[in-house]
């Protein structure tokens, strides 16, 4: 057979990619379920880190369990769309934040620590090479920052990627997100600048545009609660 | 195991090393070697994927029409990093968070493509799986190394645990930030091949 011809190759090149499309599509059906328990224990493991809680694989589902006691779906108003945990829970962020605010839907995280209530919100922004995330629990009065944790999918080693690590989040702890009656969120400034205006925490060195995509991010995707933080207020005046 | 295979097996290590003397797959060695953790991964990826491609394309060199050969290579490469990837994030989904973009590149690295070419068309699947290995060993040799390097100075760890005592940072001690950009890891390389080419004579051009 003659392996310069035409139908040769063609042929050749016709089957090698039938055959190369099958082994794929096998593997990826092999793991699928794999694939998708991972990333839902690892959002488990982020979600309880925001909460000083530190789980591995191995316990993740059962922590989340004991901690998180409900979960529902805000619109913009502060009013409640949806009351079921797994809706709460397979909400995309990615895909909410670039809807406009009315449309969105607002996931919240009740959990229940050392008889405290806590608040955790999603928030999802942008860093230096690609998508940066995280989930930021407050405290009941909804102002106060309990703690949080931030992930990121391509930020520099050893510069962006550091607001993963327990030195940048740390002094999120206690910040509020409210001055003088309004929302002013948090800022993330390079170490020696102060604001008057907000509370701030130190950016990271060499690690600038990320810094400011979590500054961005937070103020992004917390505004959105606005309505939510402004409930306890009209509560307690009720009272 | 007779001497030539021994050598095939052996030559890439250091004589014939991939990174420092063929200059190849120089670009993920600055892209993955802030930290030691991501290079020993992205070695043992390449290493797997090299050895692999080398057996299929050895298989199947006497029926790859040669006009299309270099798609067939990129086609076996392409669907193997694919499978590699799927089963990290099956089976270590942390590391392939944190190497994510990377795993993709290997597609690109040029010592992959450079030994499909040079050897695996040329040789049998054994010969050409030993060849796999010993190349990807020389690259992760050398990604080793130079993560060392930049994690140490860097980032005073290394695999994430702290080497350089807090006593030192108290004392004055400062890590190197300017190890953690990729320009390091150039230098680093380029010292490593100079190391190199002043104990081998024979490297000298």
């Amino acid at each position: 057979m003659n392996k310069n011809s035409n139908t040769y190759t063609f042929i050749y090149a016709s089957v090698m990619v039938i055959l190369v499309a099958a082994a794929l599509a096998l593997t990826n059906g092999l793991l699928k379920e794999k694939h998708n328990k991972n990333s839902e224990i690892d959002k488990m493991t982020q979600i309880l880190r925001s909460i000083k809680v530190e789980a591995d694989k191995n316990n993740a589902e059962n922590l989340f369990e004991q901690n998180i006691k409900s979960a529902y779906i805000l619109n913009s108003a502060g009013q409640v769309v949806n009351k079921s945990p797994e809706s709460a829970f397979s909400v995309e962020i990615s895909k909410e934040v670039i809807k406009p605010l009315e449309e969105r839907q607002l996931p919240v995280y009740e959990a229940q620590l050392e008889g405290k209530t806590l608040y955790i919100l999603p928030v999802y922004g942008a860093g230096l090479w690609g998508p940066i995330w995280g989930y930021i629990s407050l405290e009941s009065d909804r102002n106060t920052i309990f703690a949080v944790s931030f992930s990121h999918s391509g930020e520099t080693p050893g510069l962006g990627a550091e607001i993963t690590t327990e030195p940048f989040q740390a002094p999120f702890s206690g910040k509020v997100l409210y001055k003088d009656g309004d929302f002013r969120s948090i800022a993330v400034l390079k170490s020696g600048q102060k604001s008057d205006s907000q509370d701030a925490v130190d950016a990271i060195s060499g690690g600038t545009i990320t810094s400011k995509g979590v500054e961005d991010m937070l103020l992004a995707c917390l505004g959105a609660y606005k309505a939510f933080f402004e409930q306890v207020e009209a509560e307690n005046k009720e009272e | 195991m007779s001497t030539s295979k021994k050598q095939i097996l052996v030559d890439p290590l250091s004589k014939n090393n991939p990174v420092v003397v063929l200059m190849l797959g120089i670009c993920s060695a600055l892209a993955v070697t802030a930290q030691v953790k991501p290079a020993l991964v992205m070695g043992i990826s390449v290493t797997v994927v090299l050895a692999f491609s080398n057996v299929i394309i050895s298989l199947l060199r006497n029926t790859i029409p040669n006009r299309i050969r270099i798609i067939v290579q990129l086609v076996v490469v392409a669907a193997l990093v694919i499978i590699v990837e799927q089963v990290l994030k099956a089976f270590a989904y942390d590391v392939w968070g944190q190497l994510s973009v990377f795993i993709g590149l290997i597609i690109t690295n040029c010592i992959l493509m450079g030994r499909l070419e040079a050897f695996a068309l040329g040789n049998t699947p054994f010969d050409s799986f030993l060849d796999g290995i010993g190349n990807g060993l020389g690259y992760t040799a050398i990604l080793l190394i130079v993560a060392i390097v930049r994690e140490f100075l860097g980032s005073g760890s290394l695999m994430g645990y702290a080497i350089i005592p807090s006593s030192f940072y108290e004392g004055g001690y400062m890590n190197n930030g300017l190890m953690i950009l990729p320009p390091m890891a150039l230098i680093v390389v380029g010292c490593i091949i100079w190391v190199h080419r002043s104990i081998d004579k024979d490297l000298q051009e």
